[in-house]
């Protein structure tokens, strides 16, 4: 039988995981779990591979989203067994990163908005959201703007307005929010790096 | 990090203290047991809890959270009386020859110029004596009473073995072991490092603890050498890159100084930031901070910013002189109800901050909240959180659908400082867009308004650059990598040691050598400027797996900030003729016309050539590594101070209790209580494998939130036993702040102390934990933690604070 490296580490993975679900007395119909996971190799033997990394801790772990071709979707998620630090290795959060995909029930799919005093979320469109919000941030700045401070200096600034996060998003992402708030004139800026 | 985390593997002895890197960086600690399989390197792990790390280590040296300037001041005091400091390094490549002030001094607790009133030091006194030519005077004898190494030895002889031991609570027996065994490092052929997270950080001495390993790392030689170095295990996949890009109060992308009010001109302001150097050996690299910033000037507002206008330098916001904008003071306006709008981006402060019933009723006093993240949180949804009522909330609330990380194509910045390429693998969900694009479609919303009906201050909105789309109006994260990087802006001819090259408009900046400060370049990010090369390669993507030193660096694998080098300080690992001190591990080598091995610290000469030669510390005005560093605001030697909330009355060491220059937040809701007899035990807090921060993520994970599933304390069993809880017993922890309910876990990883004379018993919760999901698996730890801070960093004191634990 001829395996690949990829092969392999899809095949332990399946075996790996069928130990320690039959452990907890669970019936797993081994068989079909068996033809389920080899089916998966297959589909990420013929799947676009597409690199990420891992977006828990700093270490940088190299993974690879295998993509369904017909329907675009990422089906798989693993170890980047070339990445030269985590070597196809990952720890438990990085080994379940498909669950950050839309695969999770419980991602935020739509614009969602909560009026003054209300108790339930209701969706929105983007349109309306991005007015509104561009709305009350120069409202909130034009009242609020403190052109010169106690001692008379001028200092240009917005105290009225906080920006929080993030260091969970791209640096290109990081860098528009850091001039983003710098142009409103905010001070109030922090984000995980201090907590 | 200074080095990088494959280089873990070229260490002799590791240390680890202020983390728990085989459950919180696990793929980290696999180098690390690497280094002890290949090289059989000694692995200590010193942490006040046993944990899967000290599992794996030779051994594990317990001590009680807060006292960890006491143990390191007892290593310092151990190398110095010992002699096993590397006497060449010392000499050359450190400031311990310089001569210190007279007017300075040290008194029970307090360096001179201290003003009690403001919890601040003036810092005039701190300062190097200099010669008629402005360079700082030496005693390369090291003998002179009033230079640094002196000074040095003298500060930490009060750190003796039964003092240290008293404080830390760690047996003498313990501390002699460690420090033997570490200072073994201090010669040419062995490397050690050390490896801290967030257990370092999270005090309000923290800084200064990170300072005291840098001592010893200086006096052991471990600075600049492959296996060595001090090197954070950051938590955040990018809080590297998100610290570079400065969303933080204090500083611009790059770590150019935030401007402050006093600095009303872009010259007044250059000359306060741009350090002087009159030793011609110093390289004092900081000299380009014009070019860096009128770059990044140029790169803010393009064409808007010129020399008639200081580059625009009167449009960014100038901060109040010697006043924080933290997180925590962010948070305390909020309660005072100054605060109006705020946006919340990838984070769960609700959760995550400390103090949490304060922040929580801060939030309620919002007119509005833009939160954009993957999941809701307890943040986003506070308006419904436990005791809130939603109709007395008057605060608009957004959520806006944000693409998850393998969704969208960008960078990211692991701590070892690689730039890592990433590439889309998918399309969002339905509404779902990347927080560039969020970012970029607000702020041009704002941008029309502002266009349409001016208003306060529209300059710096109206001027900024903002044309980050592609021909679809999508984000387009490869101009705005770019745009960070730098071009410039006009044809160029640069001039490298005779040889010209004519660089067009608009062709990348191969790197920030080439940064002007006329304005002809711009860089988002001086730092950054080099990930792509002239020809608009895209260095962050490379994946080139050839190690041609044999020690990791991988030099074409991504990109490595600054200008591609692996390990910062480099020419530090030769010694004073370029020579390799450890020939088993060739970092870099001089070969009589250029260095060989990692891209060095510049092209000069060793420092042994008098005309060219330079010393290896470049990013310091004086060119070496400051053991005496006047940049802290709590004094230029690390000195140990007792948490906010501790268990002692006094400081063993001085009459000064706590560190004197944090800053004492004034809220009715900013209880203390130190050595209360309702509050006995030292606590801590932590995270695990399966739980990620606030857990704002890995909560709404099946797999992972099945491994841990809810809030527990950690108690010791002989504390347990002394108060009749059981093993898997409800029970509460409370502060003075407020309380929260969970399982306890009777374990044997916390021990007693033994602290001046009497036992102390510390606890200890994971920090993953909130309301909104799951519901029964408790709330926030930091309802019980201080708003206090470390006195540089604002960092919250999240390790070491005061509890009871009572049975439910």
């Amino acid at each position: 039988m001829k395996i690949s490296r990829r092969g392999f580490l899809t095949l332990s993975g399946a075996v790996g995981s069928g130990l320690a679900l039959s452990s907890l007395g669970i019936n797993l119909k081994s068989l079909r779990a068996y033809a389920d996971e080899l089916d998966k190799m297959n589909k990420v033997k013929s799947a676009r591979q597409v690199t990420t990394i891992c977006c828990y801790c700093s270490v940088g772990c190299g993974l690879v989203c295998s993509v369904d071709n017909a329907t675009g979707k990422i089906f798989n998620i693993e170890g980047d067994a070339d990445h030269p630090i985590n070597e196809g290795s990952l720890c438990a959060k990085g080994a379940g990163l498909f669950d950050l995909t839309e695969a999770n029930k419980y991602r935020l799919k739509k614009v969602l908005y909560r009026a003054p005093m209300s108790d339930k979320w209701e969706e929105k469109n983007w349109e309306w959201a991005l007015n509104r919000i561009a709305r009350l941030v120069k409202d909130t700045r034009d009242s609020g703007f403190v052109t010169r401070n106690s001692k008379g200096e001028l200092v240009n600034r917005c105290e009225t307005i906080g920006h929080l996060g993030s260091s969970n998003v791209d640096n290109e992402e990081c860098w528009l929010m850091s001039l983003k708030a710098r142009a409103l004139g905010l001070v109030y800026i922090d984000h995980q790096a201090r907590v | 990090m200074t080095n990088h985390y494959i280089d873990l593997k070229n260490s002799d002895v590791i240390l680890i203290m202020g983390s728990n890197a085989a459950e919180h960086h696990p793929i980290a600690f696999k180098w690390i047991l690497r280094a002890k399989e290949q090289n059989g390197a000694r692995l200590i792990h010193v942490d006040p809890r046993y944990t899967r790390t000290s599992a794996r280590c030779d051994y594990h040296v317990p001590l009680r959270s807060g006292t960890d300037i006491a143990f390191l001041g007892g290593m310092i005091h151990y190398i110095l009386t010992n002699h096993k400091y590397f006497r060449d390094y010392v000499v050359n490549y450190t400031n311990a020859s310089f001569i210190v002030s007279k007017d300075f001094s040290f008194n029970d607790g307090l360096f001179s110029g201290y003003d009690p009133a403001k919890r601040k030091y003036n810092k005039d006194t701190w300062v190097f004596e200099k010669d008629d030519k402005g360079v700082p005077k030496r005693d390369m004898t090291l003998n002179d009473p009033q230079c640094v190494f002196q000074l040095l030895k003298k500060h930490f002889s009060r750190y003796t073995l039964d003092k240290v031991s008293s404080i830390t609570g760690v047996s003498k027996e313990n501390l002699t072991k460690v420090y033997a065994e570490y200072s073994a490092t201090g010669v040419p052929d062995k490397a050690g490092t050390e490896c801290y997270a967030l257990g370092w950080t999270h005090h309000t001495t923290g800084s200064q603890i990170i300072r005291t390993m840098s001592i010893i790392q200086l006096l052991l030689g471990n600075m600049g050498i492959a296996g060595g170095g001090v090197n954070a295990l950051r938590g955040e996949p990018n809080v590297q890159g998100s610290t570079d890009h400065a969303i933080l109060y204090n500083i611009l992308p790059g770590y150019l100084k935030m401007p402050p009010a006093s600095l009303d001109t872009l010259e007044k302001y250059l000359e306060k930031n741009t350090p002087k150097s009159n030793d011609p050996q110093s390289a004092n690299y900081y000299q380009n901070y014009p070019k860096f910033t009128v770059s990044f000037l140029k790169s803010m507002f393009g064409d808007k910013a010129v020399k008639e206008n200081d580059f625009g330098y009167s449009w960014l916001p100038k901060v109040d002189d010697g006043v924080a904008y933290s997180l925590m003071h962010l948070f305390d306006k909020m309660y005072e109800g100054k605060v109006k709008g705020l946006f919340v981006v990838g984070t769960d402060p609700a959760v995550s901050s400390p103090n949490t019933a304060k922040v929580r009723k801060a939030l309620e006093k919002l007119d509005w909240m833009v939160g954009e993240n993957i999941f809701d949180n307890e943040t986003y949804s506070f308006w419904k959180g436990p005791g809130v009522d939603p109709k007395k909330v008057k605060t608009e609330v957004f959520l806006l659908p944000a693409s998850a990380t393998m969704e969208k194509e960008g960078s990211q910045s692991n701590s070892g400082r690689w730039v890592q390429w990433k590439y889309k693998a998918a399309e969002s969900p339905e509404d779902a867009i990347p927080v560039g694009e969020i970012t970029i479609k607000i702020m041009a919303a704002v941008k029309a308004l502002y266009a349409k009906e001016g208003g306060a201050c529209p300059a710096p909105i109206l001027n900024l650059k903002w044309d980050y789309t592609d021909a679809k109006g999508r984000y387009d994260a490869l101009k705005v990598s770019k745009q960070i990087n730098g071009y410039f802006l006009k044809d160029t001819v640069v001039d490298d040691k005779g040889v010209k090259t004519l660089y067009k408009k608009g062709q990348t900046v191969p790197t920030f050598g080439m940064l002007q400060a006329d304005g002809s370049t711009s860089s988002g990010n001086w730092i950054m400027a080099g990930s792509f090369d002239a020809k608009g390669l895209n260095k962050m993507t490379l994946r080139g797996k050839d190690d041609p030193t044999g020690l990791g660096l991988y030099p074409n694998w991504s990109y490595a900030w600054p200008l591609n080098r692996r390990i910062i300080y480099n020419r530090a690992s030769c010694d004073i003729n370029g020579k390799p001190y450890n020939p088993k591990r060739r970092l870099l080598e001089w070969t009589g016309d250029k260095w060989v091995g990692d891209v060095p610290d510049g092209p000069w000469p060793p420092m042994a050539d008098k005309a060219k030669g330079k010393y290896p510390f470049i990013m310091k005005p004086d060119g070496l590594g400051a053991l005496f560093g006047p940049g802290m605001v709590e004094g230029p030697f690390p000195e140990h101070y007792e948490p906010l909330e501790g268990p002692l009355t006094k400081n063993p060491l001085s009459g000064q209790l706590i560190n004197p220059a944090i800053e004492i937040f004034k809220s009715d809701m900013d209880k203390v209580a130190n050595a209360d007899a309702k509050f006995p035990y030292v606590c801590t807090t932590y995270s695990c494998t399966e739980h990620w921060c606030s857990g704002a993520l890995t909560r709404w994970q099946a797999w992972l939130l099945e491994m841990q599933p809810e809030l527990y304390v950690e108690i010791g069993e002989k504390l347990a036993q002394e108060k009749g809880i059981q093993n898997g017993s409800r029970v509460k922890v409370q502060s003075v702040r407020g309380q929260v309910e969970c399982v306890a876990m009777v374990t044997k990883r916390f021990q007693p102390f033994t602290v001046e004379g009497k036992t102390v018993h510390q606890v200890g919760l994971p920090f993953n934990y909130g309301w909104l999901f799951p519901k029964d698996g408790g709330d926030s730890t930091n309802f019980l933690t201080p708003t206090v801070g470390d006195a540089n960093t604002f960092c919250p004191e999240y390790k070491a604070f005061m509890v009871n634990v009572v049975k439910l």
